[in-house]
């Protein structure tokens, strides 16, 4: 009998020292580890998987350890999660040392006061600020203050047309919006549309509000840092751009439910769509689907006849490391190592990523007509989204209230200016209650 | 959980002591607090300091400002609660609304689960061939892993590729368009389906432990005084179920009203308007903006919410067996 006692107390005991022992955090970063120390990093899905994203990066990780001996613990986080896996990370601590921000999050995660800044030290142990193209660098962060990311891969939009598709309806690529619609109209017939869109991701269709806005003049947050979600250039951008598929009827609507591009760029890969609109990382996607290097090409995306020239917003992922790092220097010279054109020439092409570092020459393509478009793109015919503290909560907000919209249009529905007046409003008010 | 094991251990050991009383008490007088202590301690770490934290947050302005250090956050008193409370507002109207989608959500999901599971307890009372393989088939639902049956689910529901629009067009040809079932007005009923399949094994699953409590002479007396089956069943199965019912619909609603897990696997990131099931809309009100004082304002409501309804509930279902 006493016996029995003693095993419960001893197994309760053990009990509760296992589940303190789990609740004390598991994912320690920077354990010391044999002499060597080890980071751990989250990079953002930036190839066709994210399978597809741990064999491009191992070797280069691989690389980094041969090097300094310091071990690097990946994890890729797919698009819809990272936000969250980040805000959670804030929230607890219990953070990565070096991770992948999307760029325009960039001045939002800075105001948590979570991430390292790099001060002019930090900028020397990474090689410099100079490095950086300037487009991209701008990105870091809150102007005027020491950005808190650094650029890691550039891209921009562009629209992509099915060559062959467009040589049989005697079309050329549209140069206007206008233009652009009638192309698809043409195009659409059967189970073929003439345009294909990631309706159901918040992230693309909030960068959509923004490029659309932009080509109207219009802007999401004044001067003051204040939300104006709800100026007529806005409503009518975002009407534009859901009339392709509710009035123009182009896009099919079971793109409602594409939740990421990917699946977007695999319709126009196989032939279902004659035009997709992509980041320039859609390039191994593409190609992944067996569609060739030349059946595609790629043009900015037009703006309506008399409108402003924008056809993207300087898109790009940034590095950014936690301020509670244990391992500052090693995080440094991983940045570093990241940032360095060797391993920056070997990842651009594996991801399609335009070059954020001065005076490297593209190699996200062989194509040199399809890199002159992105490069002309991204430095010509970019604006970046607002560098203020509230842009995630604009990208989420809008953007989910922009799913809320394609799912009504899809499921028969209609959505008129007022309605999208109204969904904008409640938006900003619940940015404005954050706030 | 933890609470039950220890109990029982506790009440073994102090047997213990008596067995050995000539050596005295006292050399085991700590083993009861020593195996109480799991518990309470669990208790409180899982329990009660979340519950308090929660509704510490509830009174802070707890923006992505002050995230990484909730020591610097401000306190707004009862501003978090106005702003949920004011239905003429976006973020209160927002929350009205799913209020009442959830509370047909329950309805539904409660109502009809009990309905199959009283079908089928009723059905495998009696002892037949092939019983144990329909009691083992009819708890399945209940035995997958939630994440797996529901992500299932969510394949079967997509539009042009699901397995029943599949099924229903393609098999059965029925005309028309294929549905939406996740996105749009289907979402609700989707989601109902769905939970419904979750949470209909466990209402069988009481419901049978129940009956196999209400002794067999009673159906027998009554069959000879000419009762049919269905009298049977409302002149003795319910009433002698009573108990089970009681607990077994308080439990069902609390799990349905709070129901995370259903809607966040099925919709994924973003929820549809007519699936907006209130802990998933708490969840998207904090994690959206990275408000959480706001979130957590909301969840406090809903905890009283709850609160007010259990108790009142127990509180009629109580007088009414002690007056009866």
């Amino acid at each position: 009998m006493k016996i029995r006692t003693f095993a419960a107390a001893a197994a309760i005991a053990a009990l509760a020292i296992t589940a303190t022992g789990c609740s004390g955090g598991t994912s320690n970063s920077g354990a010391t580890n044999g002499g060597g120390k080890t980071l751990t990093y989250w990079a953002s899905n930036q190839g066709t998987s994210l399978d597809n994203d741990k064999q491009v990066l191992t070797p280069e990780l691989q690389k980094f350890q041969d090097q300094t001996g310091i071990k690097v613990n990946l994890e890729v986080i797919g698009w819809n999660d990272l936000q969250t896996r980040i805000q959670t990370a804030v929230t607890s601590g219990q953070s990565p040392d070096v991770l992948n921000i999307g760029n325009t999050w960039a001045a939002s995660l800075q105001s948590t006061g979570a991430f390292m800044p790099f001060d002019s030290a930090a900028f020397d142990a990474i090689g410099g600020k100079a490095k950086f193209v300037k487009t991209a660098m701008d990105t870091g962060g809150v102007p005027g203050q020491d950005p808190t990311s650094v650029p890691l891969y550039g891209l921009a939009y562009g629209l992509y047309y099915n060559k062959a598709m467009f040589k049989d309806a005697g079309l050329t690529p549209p140069t206007t919006w206008e233009e652009m619609v009638a192309d698809a109209k043409k195009l659409t017939a059967g189970s073929v549309h003439g345009m294909t869109l990631a309706a159901g991701s918040y992230t693309e269709n909030s960068h959509f509000a923004f490029i659309n806005a932009a080509q109207n003049g219009a802007e999401f947050f004044g001067p003051d840092g204040k939300p104006t979600f709800t100026s007529d250039g806005i409503v009518n951008g975002i009407a534009r751009y859901l009339d392709l598929m509710q009035a123009d009827k182009v896009v099919n609507p079971s793109n409602a439910q594409y939740d990421n591009g990917t699946q977007a760029i695999n319709d126009f890969a196989n032939g279902k769509a004659a035009m997709v609109l992509s980041q320039n990382n859609a390039n191994s996607s593409i190609a992944s689907q067996g569609m060739k290097d030349d059946a595609y090409g790629v043009v900015a995306f037009p703006a309506p006849a008399g409108g402003q020239q924008i056809a993207t917003m300087v898109a790009g992922i940034n590095m950014s490391i936690f301020k509670n790092t244990k391992n500052k220097d090693a995080a440094l010279q991983f940045v570093k190592f990241m940032t360095s054109e060797a391993t920056q020439a070997s990842l651009d092409k594996s991801f399609a990523a335009l070059p954020v570092l001065q005076g490297v020459t593209p190699s996200f393509t062989t194509n040199a007509e399809q890199a002159k478009t992105f490069e002309d793109i991204y430095s010509n015919k970019s604006k970046p989204l607002p560098l203020v503290a509230a842009e995630d909560q604009f990208e989420s907000t809008v953007g989910k209230a922009m799913n809320q919209m394609f799912a009504k249009v899809a499921s028969g529905g209609t959505v008129s200016k007022a309605d999208i007046k109204a969904a904008l409003t409640t938006a900003q008010q619940a940015v404005e209650a954050a706030g | 959980m933890s609470a039950t094991t220890t109990t029982r251990k506790s009440g073994a050991s102090a047997k213990a002591p008596r067995g050995e009383n000539r050596k005295g008490r006292r050399a085991g007088w700590w083993l009861p607090y020593a195996l109480l202590a799991p518990a309470v301690i669990f208790e409180l770490v899982i329990h009660v300091i979340p519950m308090v934290t929660g509704i510490w947050m509830s009174f802070l302005k707890l923006t992505k400002m002050f995230i990484s250090n909730w020591g610097n956050a401000p306190v707004t008193g009862l501003k978090n609660y106005q702003i949920a409370l004011d239905f003429n507002s976006a973020v209160g109207s927002g929350l009205l609304k799913s209020f009442l989608i959830t509370a047909a959500f329950t309805i539904l999901v409660v109502g009809i689960s009990w309905g199959l599971g009283m079908a089928a307890a009723v059905a495998l009372q009696k002892s037949f061939f092939g019983r144990g393989f329909f009691r083992t088939l009819f708890l399945i639902p209940y035995a997958l892993p939630m994440y797996a049956g529901v992500i299932a689910w969510k394949f079967m529901l997509q539009k042009d590729n699901g397995a029943i629009n599949h099924f229903f067009f393609d098999n059965l040809g029925l005309p028309g368009d294929r549905p939406f079932w996740l996105i749009g007005n289907n979402a609700f009923w989707a989601v109902v389906i769905v939970a419904i399949w979750r949470m209909w094994p466990f209402a069988f699953l009481m419901l049978m432990a129940g009956l196999q409590s209400i002794p067999n002479d009673v159906y027998e007396a009554s069959a000879v005084d000419g009762a049919k089956p269905l009298r049977q069943w409302s002149a003795i199965t319910l009433p002698m179920l009573r108990p089970v019912n009681m607990v077994l619909l308080l439990v069902m609603f609390l799990w349905t009203f709070n129901d995370f897990n259903t809607p966040f696997v099925l919709f994924g990131g973003s929820n549809p308007p007519a699936g907006d099931l209130i802990s998933f809309h708490i969840y998207n009100a904090s994690f959206l903006t990275w408000n959480f004082g706001s979130g957590a304002a909301m969840s406090v409501l809903l905890l009283l919410f709850l609160l007010v309804v259990s108790g009142i509930y127990l509180l009629i279902m109580n007088r009414r067996k002690d007056r009866a």
